[in-house]
């Protein structure tokens, strides 16, 4: 399996109604355990739903990835919206052969 | 970066389609644990069980939330417990033995540890004997114990004297369950041609030859074929099939990296994928509602079994290209009270327990958690137990059968046992008897396409 090259290498997606400082409130957080952005995809659907897909590189990262998940998740409940965080090995394995 | 739409969708297989990893069942092997002394063997198990999968379960929970992909139940599979409990000479009441592994379950958190068992397709140890006889009680005293029966295979033909002890055991249980409306009997599975390495409960054990300590992964996932099926709408059933397949490959996928990575973390190598799709009670998570998704009415209605047929063999063509370790009995389950579309099914009246067993002709396992009223006589338990052992005797195939003869209960009733393993509509019994046959005893001999070398 291709998992272990990507070990470090997570996505975040993130769902909710849309609001200012979502993407900041994020980054944010990311920037202050060390965490690098490597892609951003972000759309509005129905003008009021906010979607956003980040690739992001954990190979730096100063928190354990549950403590991570966990101040996600209540940044999460903060902003109003939903956020997940998995490594990028389920993607590749479900979607590239 | 990955296609957004790649990225929904898997999330949506897990948060919406109940795609999941059914289990991580680590087997052990229990030889080195025999004893002249029964006690010395149950401590002996304890501590291997406890010292091998003691990191099983947070190992299954962290891999759960780094990936994302929900891991259902941790499990163990050991050796049958009849070859190991032989060696004791103090005792032929095994029940001792299955305290232990109960024990073991507790402590390291697993909810159900499989192998009181005992191989017995063409003969019966003193042992194996005692086995037999300790189950009623065993099952009754331990909470998380599973036991099987292997009563046949196509290379041995059919052991009819422990199709009837089976039949015996089935109406032991359910008496000495009767307070839980048989419940006993849901832990016990009797077999034909049973598989060394299924992670799959009630039935798994650790077969001889699968090494010291393995980890074998049972996938699921029929919401996310059922979600794919609906979206699917007008096409021929070839193109079904190409839908099933590529579902089939992406959810073996998912459980083999899992597999891997547990494996991995656990310092004990990975042995096979079961390829099944097995359902739960929750609504969306049945394969009776993909085959009424295929066009017909109600599960159960003529075109069943070959939806079935098609169905079963879809999902493993799309499952053999992800993983090259498949194993176990990879296929579709059927069992009915585990199953919300089968039990609507029933309740409906389209399905019969006759028809159930057509359909073990072209999916994997067979009869399968079936509550049948409780004053079916124990001859007629081992006939159903008898024909569908033939089925996969003479057709080469895994069969299992799964009876709860409910005391009490009589066909229009319904039973519920919480959890997965759900609810169960009291099914008929055609009341024609079987006793002369059954009471013959004896060894049916091995078909002849047994001769195979």
């Amino acid at each position: 399996m291709k998992t272990e090259a990507n070990k470090d290498q997570a996505i975040i997606t993130v769902v909710g109604q849309d609001r200012p400082g979502i993407i900041a409130g994020i980054t944010t957080l990311l920037a202050g355990h060390a965490i690098n952005v490597l892609d951003i995809n972000q759309t509005i659907f129905h003008e009021t739903l906010f979607n956003m897909i980040m690739l992001v590189d954990l190979a730096a990262c100063t928190q354990s990835f549950d403590k991570l998940q966990q101040e996600l998740e209540q940044l999460g409940r903060q902003l109003g919206v939903d956020i997940r965080m998995q490594l990028t090995a389920v993607y590749e394995a479900m979607n590239r052969i | 970066m990955f296609d957004p739409y790649e990225i929904l969708e898997t999330q949506r297989m897990f948060s919406q389609e109940h795609l999941d990893v059914r289990t991580i069942t680590m087997g052990i092997d229990l030889h080195d644990c025999a004893s002249d002394s029964s006690a010395k063997a149950c401590q002996r198990i304890y501590d291997k069980i406890t010292r091998l999968a003691e990191h099983l379960v947070s190992t299954g929970e962290a891999i759960s939330r780094e990936y994302g992909i929900p891991i259902i139940n941790k499990r163990i599979s050991v050796t049958p417990i009849a070859a190991i409990a032989a060696a004791a000479d103090d005792t032929d009441n095994y029940t001792n033995y299955a305290l232990a592994l109960d024990q073991a379950a507790k402590t390291v958190g697993v909810n159900y540890i499989g192998g009181f068992s005992a191989l017995i397709q063409k003969g019966m140890t003193r042992g194996e004997k005692n086995l037999l006889k300790s189950i009623p009680e065993a099952l009754n005293r331990t909470e998380r114990v599973c036991a099987s029966l292997n009563l046949g295979t196509t290379r041995s033909g059919i052991n009819m004297d422990g199709v009837r002890e089976a039949g015996l055991i089935i109406k032991a249980l359910a008496a000495r369950s009767a307070d839980q409306q048989g419940f006993a009997c849901a832990k016990l599975v009797v077999f034909a041609n049973a598989p060394d390495d299924n992670p799959f409960m009630a039935g798994a054990f650790t077969g001889p030859g699968e090494g010291e300590c393995t980890l074998n992964i049972g996938v699921s996932g029929p919401g996310v074929v059922l979600a794919a099926l609906k979206q699917a709408g007008d096409c021929t059933v070839d193109q079904l099939a190409e839908l099933i397949k590529e579902t089939a490959f992406k959810v073996t996928r998912a459980g083999q990296l899992v597999g891997s990575e547990a494996a991995r973390r656990l310092g004990v190598p990975l042995g096979i994928l079961d390829l099944s799709l097995a359902p739960t009670p929750a609504v969306g998570d049945s394969i009776a509602r993909i085959l009424e998704a295929m066009g017909l009415e109600t599960c159960g209605a003529w075109g069943t079994t070959c939806a079935l047929a098609m169905l079963n063999d879809a999902v493993k063509k799309g499952g053999i290209m992800a993983s090259s370790r498949v194993g176990g009995l990879s296929g579709a389950f059927i069992p009915v009270s585990e199953d919300e579309g089968m039990i609507h099914a029933v309740e409906a009246g389209a399905l019969s327990l006759e028809k159930l067993e057509a359909m073990t002709c072209v999916c994997s396992v067979g009869i399968d958690m079936v509550a049948i009223p409780g004053d079916t006589p124990a001859s007629t338990i081992s006939g159903i137990i008898a024909d569908e052992l033939a089925v996969g005797v003479y057709n080469n195939k895994t069969t299992a059968v799964r009876l709860i003869p409910v005391p009490g209960a009589v066909v229009g009733d319904k039973v519920s046992y919480g959890g997965l393993w759900g609810d169960a509509p009291i099914m008929q019994v055609n009341p024609s008897d079987c006793s002369l046959f059954i009471n013959r005893g004896g060894h049916i001999p091995a078909p002849i396409h047994s001769l195979k070398s």
